[in-house]
């Protein structure tokens, strides 16, 4: 078992990298520099930047030599902790990122769970009920999820919020509380604005999951062994519940792993449309900025938190299924 | 006094109704089983053996359901009265009764040895909860017998085998396995659906052995459910033949292999090759094939196939089972 | 599985008995091919049929779009900003026709800002197959005719807006017939560039196995693993701000399907393993087929179905993304037209609580990404006979 996590780990340190060059090189694409959108941003003000101080901004962000030194020089300050200046904001880019990010792993995670805690009862009484009512409707709900795209689901709502009920629905505090230090009432502030982006963003998500499931179950619940279970003399829920439900419960379990990604990226989006102070809008406007540091920096971030993720749904699965187990030893 | 059959079924009737139409998958079956007898049940595949096993235990799939029939089982003493029969087409499937009833009086073994444990528990815990669901053990005591139990069918190293999962014993360590669990409880029926048909043939010997020793042992009675003569000739003491749901006739076994009655029982151990044939000799099948589960003929099932098929009766009405000697029934207008 | 072509025999009895007559329909089913069998289960499936309408009239859209727009789409004409959809009016007194009211512009007592309000006495009445703008019918023909318009051709000065107008005052109603041909199109090139890649490395995991098959498989993980969006937004906002729409339509889609052909491969390499172990695989190569031929000829048509059906649901995604792309102002720009481009006028709420109208383009989005849903899943459960 220690095995196979260390082989899934060994992979999420590739992951990573491979998202840091992927980062870096999307950062270096578009012509020119930062320091090429900074004179012009200078020029509409109507200050001149001269020459010189061009030059000298170059050196100081170390934009005039070739590629891959400027990615080894960026790979060393990360390693060291230190995540490079925001030029746009002229701070650290940690502070500039700040909060968000937690509160992006925040979001993120309560999608998840909320993922999870919706799918699982429902996939499994779609399949043990299978062309029931309910089936029918958890199917239609289930497909509603998967055709409305997040983004689009936001904007009704906020729509349909702000026209029906006069109330602004997005955000993830109160004015009061926005900027304020962390205490009880502001976390208790943070619960109660969750649920709305968490539906959101974990709808498509928990709609494929309920296939998914769905899905697996059926198959299971034609096997022998539940023949096997039921013979003995169990009631029909135990047998159920005991039985397919277990073993159909390791590819879901699987599966989460990567609807982190998706929900991760979803929420890119849905922040910006909901006004969520978390990473996304950040980074769009880092990216139109061509600041350097500031994006590769959040894209980098996002990677390494996804691939975390991933990892642990990995553990939780050997945890769960123990085929896996017994067959690294 | 003619002793209570342990099992009695009378006219039972299982139907799947699906969009398509229904299938009659059970479509009139009695027989009787005696208290430690082993009665073999043949018939091609679809003939409704399966069905019948499980509509006995009350865990027919839906869209099945007993539509019509009667099941008396004879309840071992102790448990609500010496001797109490109760009608098991009556139960409700999942009711504490027939569940009660479900693995520990009644036990069912089957064919697919594969995939007959959950892929995910081991072998010991279903064991055990097989133990503690019908008997009131603490869970060291069930250990203990499931570990014992395991010793009994011919496991070895029991202790180690009971935590292993199911995909480390072979096919033969895993039907003796079931039967431990089938048999932990101590049913006096037995019902073993194709027990063997998955297993090499060495494998089959040592299981069959297996089986009539602990039915010695325990005095418990079999149902064997098979398509093989060869096993039926083994080990059974009655033999029903079943085609397309009914059971067409009913004898003990020296009856049936000597003195087969029905044309498709004759028909069909013609069909068996013969290892002191000549060379060269054309098998004898039995001429068409099975019908289409939605295009039953009328009347008698066997007509379209029967040697001895007599226009205008055997098109017309079903024949029903009736005695033409010594335990012996037959249905089939020849004898009537 | 290879073709069921099993033929049910209907042999007399040589004792003279008489036959076992099967059913005309269970015959046959036993004489179909596949495809047929495909077809029949897919037609049992009412939803995925209906899809299938559906799908077939938005593509329909897609080539017609001209026709079906009545007013040029980059038109634009600052004092029609915002206009709200005109309500159309069937009956004018008791006869069939259809008009809409012209407006006049006023002045609002409170805000003293220039509103426009229906003005009844300005009848519009709406004409069938009228003249409009000049357009060239598929490609070659000039025509002027469009499905509706109102009198006076493509200079008219009175106009009929069925959904409304955008900030710069162009036709909504027509935007979007011209957004639907590049929003599906552009899922269609995506698809097939991601089917190729995912055949091709899918293909390779799954039948040659051992190294090639680890490699793949761990950049595939690799890829599933990246959060998609920050990615592409990343390789999008790359693209030079003077690239033609062309070019950025044409990178947008390589962009897309680099992420999207994962999944297909995943599908394909599933199958390859499955059926290298078939009998009709070993029997095939027993007999002599060359590598090539076995895959191509015998393997390849099996699986053909499954392929499809993951293809068809890999184009919602698409779709979806090009819409989010462009809703963020990164994919394609003006003055390309597709659903997202145009739902970019929608992006915060005070603009859609003054005009929600400008939220429509979401409709036709959904629509199509539920019915290619529900085509693909009706298609998947087709093609796979033991499935239920």
């Amino acid at each position: 078992m220690l095995a196979y996590i260390g082989r899934r780990a060994l992979l999420g340190i590739f992951t990573v990298w491979a998202i840091s060059v992927l980062a870096f090189a999307i950062i270096q694409l578009p012509p020119g520099d930062y320091v090429t959108s900074y004179i012009a941003q200078m020029a509409s003000m109507g200050s001149v930047v001269t020459d010189e101080e061009a030059q000298n901004l170059r050196i100081q962000y170390g934009l005039g030599q070739p590629i891959y030194v400027q990615y080894f020089k960026w790979m060393r300050l990360i390693v060291q902790g230190n995540f490079g200046m925001s030029m746009e904001w002229r701070r650290p880019v940690t502070e500039v990122i700040g909060e968000r990010l937690w509160l992006t792993v925040i979001v993120s995670v309560a999608a998840l769970i909320l993922t999870w805690v919706l799918a699982l009862p429902i996939g499994i009484y779609s399949a043990v009920r299978q062309y029931s009512v309910g089936d029918y409707v958890a199917t239609f709900i289930g497909f509603i999820g998967l055709a409305v795209p997040n983004f689009l689901l936001a904007l009704v709502l906020l729509y349909l919020g702000f026209v029906l009920f006069n109330a602004h629905i997005g955000g993830l505090f109160s004015p009061e509380f926005q900027d304020a230090e962390w205490s009880g009432a502001r976390a208790w502030d943070l619960a109660k604005h969750l649920p709305i982006p968490a539906v959101i963003l974990g709808l498509a998500g928990t709609a494929q999951q309920i296939r998914i499931m769905r899905a697996n179950l059926l198959d299971e619940l034609r096997k022998p062994y539940v023949v096997t279970a039921r013979s003995k003399g169990l009631s029909e829920a135990r047998v159920i519940l005991r039985y397919p439900v277990r073993v159909a419960l390791n590819p879901f379990a699987s599966t989460i792993g990567y609807t982190l990604p998706y929900i991760v990226s979803g929420s890119i989006i849905v922040s910006l449309v909901l006004g969520l102070p978390t990473v996304g809008p950040l980074l769009l406007k880092a990216l139109i900025a061509q600041d350097m540091f500031l994006a590769g920096t959040i894209v980098l971030l996002l990677g390494v938190m996804t691939v975390i993720g991933t990892l642990i749904s990995d553990i939780v699965l050997v945890l769960i299924d123990p085929r896996i187990r017994l067959e690294e030893t | 006094m003619v002793a209570e059959p342990l099992l009695s079924v009378r006219n039972l009737k299982t139907y799947f109704t699906q969009d398509e139409g229904t299938v009659r998958a059970v479509d009139g079956v009695s027989f009787d089983m005696a208290l430690g007898a082993t009665l073999g049940i043949v018939g091609e595949s679809g003939c409704g053996k399966s069905i019948t096993a499980r509509s006995i235990m009350r865990i027919v799939d839906r869209p099945g359901r007993i539509v019509e029939g009667e099941i008396h089982f004879q309840r071992p003493s102790g448990s609500g009265g010496a001797g109490s029969m109760v009608d098991l087409a009556k139960l409700e499937p999942n009711g504490a009764l027939m569940r009660s009833i479900r693995g520990a009086e009644i036990a069912l073994i089957f064919q697919e040895p594969m995939s007959s444990f959950s892929p995910v528990h081991t072998v010991g815990s279903q064991i055990i909860e097989a133990i503690r669901l019908h008997q009131p053990l603490g869970r060291q005591a069930a250990r203990e017998r499931a570990i014992e139990m395991l010793r009994r069918v011919g496991v070895s190293s029991p202790e180690e085998r009971v935590d292993q999962l199911s995909n480390q014993l072979s096919g033969g360590l895993r039907q003796r396995a079931m039967i431990a669990m089938a048999l932990s409880c101590e049913p006096t029926l037995l019902i073993a659906d194709e027990p063997t048909t998955a297993l090499d043939v060495t494998t089959q010997t040592q299981i069959l052995d297996l089986m009539r020793r602990l039915q010695q042992e325990d005095g418990m009675a079999i149902m064997l459910i098979t398509h093989d003569l060869g096993v039926v000739a083994e080990m059974a003491t009655d033999v029903a033949v079943m085609y397309l749901g009914r059971v067409v006739e009913q004898a003990p076994v020296d009856a049936i292999f000597h003195d087969p009655r029905h044309p498709y029982t004759r028909a069909l151990l013609r069909s068996i090759p013969r290892i002191r044939s000549r060379t060269r000799e054309r098998l004898t099948p039995i001429a068409g094939a099975v019908p289409h589960p939605y295009d039953r003929p009328t009347g008698c099932p066997f007509h379209p196939r029967c040697p001895e098929f007599m226009a205008g009766r055997c098109d017309r009405e079903a024949p029903i089972l009736r005695p033409v000697g010594d335990h012996h029934a037959v249905s089939c207008f020849l004898y009537e | 599985m290879a073709e069921p072509e099993a033929i049910l025999e209907r042999g007399g009895s040589p004792l003279g008995g008489p036959t076992a007559v099967a059913d005309t329909r269970e015959q046959r089913i036993f004489v179909a091919s596949q495809w047929q069998l495909m077809w029949w289960r897919f037609r049992k499936h009412k939803v995925a049929v209906a899809s299938a309408v559906v799908v077939a009239s938005f593509y329909l859209i897609v080539l017609g779009a001209d026709f079906l727009a009545y007013a040029d789409p980059n038109a634009s004409e600052a004092h029609r900003s915002l206009m709200p959809p005109q309500r159309v009016y069937w009956f004018d007194g008791g006869r069939l026709s259809p008009h809409v009211y012209g407006l006049k512009g006023a002045r609002d007592p409170q805000t003293f800002k220039r509103v426009y309000v229906a003005d009844p006495d300005r009848k519009i009445p709406i004409r069938f197959f009228a003249e409009g703008f000049e357009y060239r019918l598929f490609g070659l023909i000039p025509t002027t005719r469009h499905l509706i318009g109102v009198d006076g051709g493509a200079d008219a000065t009175q106009a009929v807006f069925l959904l409304g107008t955008d900030v710069q005052g162009r036709d909504l109603w027509s935007r979007l017939m011209y957004g639907t041909r590049i929003s599906l199109t552009i899922g269609l090139f995506g698809v097939t560039v991601s089917l190729i890649l995912g055949v091709v490395l899918g293909g390779f995991s799954g039948f040659y196995g051992g190294m090639a098959d680890t490699i793949i498989q761990r950049t595939i993980e690799i890829l599933r693993s990246i959060p998609t969006i920050p990615l592409w937004m990343g390789l999008a906002a790359a693209l030079p701000r003077d690239w033609s729409v062309l070019q950025v339509y044409f990178a947008i889609t390589i962009i897309i399907s680099l992420l999207g052909w994962t999944e297909l491969a995943r599908v394909v390499r599933g199958r390859f393993l499955s059926m290298r172990e078939e009998d009709f695989v070993v029997s095939a190569r027993l007999v002599g087929c060359s590598q090539m031929r076995t895959i191509f000829v015998h393997m390849v048509p099996s699986f053909m179905s499954h392929i499809i059906a993951a293809t068809t649901l890999a184009l919602p995604a698409m779709i979806i993304s090009e819409t989010a792309l462009s809703f963020l102002g990164l994919g394609l720009r003006p003055p390309a037209i597709s659903w997202g481009v145009l739902l970019q006028q929608a992006q915060n709420v005070q603009t859609v609580a003054i005009s929600p109208w400008l939220m429509l383009p979401a409709v036709p989005v959904i629509i199509a990404v539920m019915a290619f849903n529900f085509l693909g899943d009706g298609l998947r459960d087709a093609a796979d006979p033991y499935g239920r």
